[in-house]
């Protein structure tokens, strides 16, 4: 299986506070990977490295083979992200505001028309392409954004808790989706949450506390590691050193 | 392939900006409403106290509202590149800032983007403005108006530029109050706008001195010529100068692995 994401003894700190401390992992192509934390884990802060809008001072990451600093261009070529906070220009339409991403990268209109086309099409979307942004619910705006992430095919896709303030059946259907991308297109996911319901039994897990991994696997690895019977009891455990 | 690619981006992020400055409607009022007080209500009023000596381009007595004119159009571009700094500030807060920022093209490049765009925002609002003053009885010679653009798109690019510079120092959005009074209005002030040089020397040689060597007042000295149908060569100059510093340095500020992107964390 292709590595999409390695990321090799990172370390960070917002002045005197450490922010992440020597993570390292991999994610291969078609695994979808939690990232499981609570507020203040470092998860925002592991995004932002992934993403270059930091840079680390030690330690690499890369994107399918490319070094995000030394060949960044191919890098963030092959990187879809959702943010934690909308990123949608609310005062234009949906279609507008694909077509600004088509153009940040590179595709023709005809090429990037057709994307718009399937991946609104996948999400339910297409009929309301010509609505402002403004007028759409929380839940159809994550599904733009979601769309729009994966507009240039990316080979991995990090989603920074897309699900925060939506209602549970727009959660469910965002869930559902994201896990049909991973399996049915073998796209590498990453997605950032402290919600434990968004499991699904194939995931594999990464708990991040405190700026460092605590555990990382399969949910059985975690569940025989911690010695506990659910990944709830799991996470308490590894987060505060206490049986729940 | 990768000119293609580059002209691409240049164009979505311009067409971008141009569609969200229309769809804002208030802001293009705002734009317009603010140079438009001052030429109607400021201007009018000053006529009668302020006597002008005939100085190049003009080559008759004007009135003031003829000379206030260039410094409003310079007044124009310097709101609007503070304006798309503090958009750039409120997207970097609110994350939209984000999705350019992942594009995977060099961080200069998106910038210069970013800033070609602001600048034909800016462009967009002085032609309407200028077409107001054109019935307001405020006219140049018709070469002008064509002459006029390339010195539009130096003295925007240069305002826009320390825009630019301005949100890649401010922290947060509560700090932008502190730029429009410790930027805008020493630099609007303190310039050729409002006052030719030796009607400033004549009161103070310090502030004269500080007008000469304010890169705005460089700026409007060049969009007047330009308007006339002349180039002022020293103004030129002076601009492109500060256009190359302003942008040398906002490129600094948002170097992740330097500037202030690396203050904010390491």
């Amino acid at each position: 299986m292709k590595t999409a994401l390695s990321v090799k003894n990172i370390n960070f700190s917002y002045g005197k506070k450490t922010a992440l401390k020597n993570i390292s992992f991999t994610i291969n192509s078609g695994e979808c990977t939690l990232l499981l934390g609570a507020n203040g884990a470092g998860k925002s802060t592991l995004f932002s490295l992934i993403t270059r809008l930091y840079d680390s001072r030690d330690g690499t990451i890369s994107l399918c083979g490319f070094d995000i600093k030394k060949h960044s261009r191919q890098a963030l070529m092959r990187l879809g992200v959702v943010f934690q906070q909308t990123t949608l220009d609310i005062d234009l339409t949906v279609l507008q505001n694909l077509r600004y991403h088509i153009a940040l990268h590179g595709m023709s209109r005809k090429q990037g028309n057709l994307r718009i086309q399937e991946e609104l099409e996948r999400f339910n979307m297409y009929e309301r392409r010509h609505e402002q942004v403004r007028q759409l619910n929380g839940g159809h705006k994550r599904r733009v954004e979601i769309a729009r992430s994966l507009l240039h095919k990316p080979s991995l896709l990090l989603l920074d808790e897309p699900t925060v303030g939506l209602d549970v059946p727009s959660r469910k259907s965002i869930v559902e989706h994201v896990h049909q991308l991973a399996t049915g297109n073998q796209i590498a996911v990453l997605w950032a949450t402290h919600l434990i319901d968004e499991i699904y039994p194939d995931d594999s897990l990464l708990v991040l506390h405190q700026g460092e991994i605590k555990a990382r696997g399969s949910i059985n690895h975690i569940l025989e590691k911690t010695q506990r019977q659910n990944i709830s009891d799991a996470f308490y455990k590894l987060t505060t050193g206490e049986s729940a | 392939m990768i000119i293609l690619y580059f002209w691409r981006v240049m164009l979505g992020i311009t067409n971008r900006e141009l569609l969200r400055f229309l769809k804002q409607k208030e802001r293009f009022i705002s734009a317009l409403v603010r140079p438009l007080i001052w030429l109607f209500v400021f201007a009018a009023g000053f006529r009668a106290t302020l006597g002008l000596a005939i100085i190049p381009p003009y080559e008759t007595y004007i009135l003031y509202e003829v000379y206030i004119a260039p410094g409003l159009i310079g007044m124009i571009q310097l709101f609007n590149g503070m304006q798309s700094s503090l958009s750039m500030v409120y997207d970097r807060e609110m994350g939209s800032m984000r999705i350019l920022m992942v594009c995977p093209l060099p961080r200069w490049f998106l910038l210069i983007c970013k800033l070609i765009a602001g600048t034909a925002v800016s462009i967009l609002q002085v032609y309407v403005f200028l077409i107001i003053a054109w019935f307001y009885d405020i006219q140049a010679p018709e070469i002008g108006y064509l002459s006029i653009f390339p010195a539009l798109i130096l003295s925007g690019l240069m305002l826009g530029a320390l825009g630019l510079l301005m949100s890649s120092l401010i922290k947060q959005l509560e700090n932008f109050a502190g730029v429009m009074n410790f930027v805008i209005f020493p630099m609007f002030f303190m310039s050729t706008a409002l006052y030719p040089l030796w009607k400033i020397k004549e009161s103070s040689l310090l502030l004269y001195n500080l007008a000469h060597y304010n890169p705005f007042s460089q700026a409007v000295e060049l969009i007047r010529f330009a308007w006339y149908g002349q180039f002022n060569q020293s103004a030129f100059i002076y601009t492109l100068v500060a256009f190359i510093i302003f942008m040398s340095a906002a490129i600094f500020g948002y170097n992740p692995s330097k500037g202030m992107m690396m203050k904010k964390g390491r």
